[in-house]
């Protein structure tokens, strides 16, 4: 039987970056959604778009 | 771990793809969740897709810039590069893992029983060059009589469009056969490529051509979930690098763009517990046995 030691865990420091990176592109979004895009996305999915599958 | 992955990545398909009445409709769902961002490649000219596709989105918006522009519309893309940038920041790769309905088909393909090969690590950096020149630049830069750029990656190259999209509608719409030529030929050749390559290699099309792929990828240092290579605990036993699906050694390189958080490497290699998943440096409650180098049999 092999003789096994418990480590006591090391608390390692908060990671800062995702915390200005997820905002930073939130703030992004909002900008995009402020100037009405999405509709304009929402009328393009909404279109079957021929060239982008292939055909026409 | 695996059981549930592949679940989730069930569960995920059937979100984005949720609107199964286009065999009495012969077309695509054109309601409003198509507001939504699929996380992962999911045409969104897929009959059944509810959600849009961030690379087409993209694509579109910076090929009509200048037609918006002009009618004094700001549609730089913000809001889809919004969405994926949060996804990124949040996940990373893991989508790529856990959300991509493209990269399940590959996952499952794989498991045809064949030789099976590695991919050379330089043909990874193609994906960045499609990112860059198919879903930026050329949609932006070459535009037509009507000062209109064309989507080039969904166009000349997207596998996942031609699968999910293209042979469906042909399917559902037979006049559609007769406008069938060399762009479909072109795509449907790429579709076998990388569906063939995909039962001897692992996940080839997320590894070598993916764009959507490549901007998470950038994610890899910053993303809020990721896994954490304990060095203390770690023997150098090179088992993670067995286990990859995507050629990651991750204990030389535990930030891996390629990392796509498949956990393979955590739960099926690591008998010392020397990876673990982290939420922003704050380690998930993971299985410890309490193993130190000094005491591994």
């Amino acid at each position: 039987m092999s003789q096994t030691t418990r480590e006591p865990r090391k608390k390692r420091p908060l990671r800062k970056a995702p915390f200005v990176v997820i905002p930073s592109f939130l703030l992004l979004w909002l900008i995009g959604v402020a100037t009405g895009e999405p509709a304009r996305v929402l009328e393009q999915a909404m279109q079957v778009c021929l060239s982008c599958i292939g055909i026409g | 771990m695996e059981f549930v992955r592949k679940w989730v990545q069930v569960i995920i398909g059937f979100l984005t793809n949720s609107s199964w009445a286009f065999p009495f409709t012969k077309t695509i769902y054109q309601g409003p969740l198509k507001v939504i961002c699929a996380p992962g490649l999911n045409c969104y000219s897929c009959p059944a897709s509810t959600t849009y596709c961030p690379l087409g989105s993209i694509q579109q918006l910076l090929g009509g810039l200048r037609f918006a522009l002009e009618n004094g519309q700001h549609y730089f893309g913000l809001s889809v590069l919004g969405s994926i940038g949060v996804l990124g920041g949040l996940f990373g790769r893991l989508i790529c893992g856990w959300a991509c309905p493209f990269g399940f088909i590959q996952e499952i393909l794989h498991k045809i029983p064949s030789r099976k090969f590695g991919i050379p690590r330089m043909l990874s950096y193609g994906k960045y060059m499609f990112l860059l020149l198919f879903v930026v630049v050329l949609p932006l830069v070459l535009i037509d009589e009507f000062g209109t750029g064309h989507p080039w990656f969904c166009k000349f190259v997207c596998p996942a469009g031609t699968l999910e999209a293209g042979l469906p509608m042909l399917l559902l719409q037979p006049n559609l056969r007769n406008t069938i030529g060399l762009l479909f030929l072109n795509k449907f050749v790429i579709l076998i490529l990388f569906l063939t390559w995909a039962v001897f290699s692992s996940r080839p099309f997320c590894r070598t051509a993916c764009p959507l792929g490549a901007f998470y990828a950038l994610f890899s240092k910053v993303r809020l979930i990721k896994l954490h290579l304990d060095e203390a605990k770690c023997t150098n036993c090179k088992a993670c690098h067995h286990v990859c699906p995507m050629g990651v050694k991750f204990n030389e390189s535990p930030d891996d763009p390629e990392c796509i958080t498949c956990l393979a490497c955590m739960n099926k290699a690591c008998k010392f517990d020397a990876i673990s998943l982290e939420i922003g440096g704050i380690p998930l409650a993971v299985p410890d046995r309490g193993l130190t180098p000094a005491s591994k049999p």
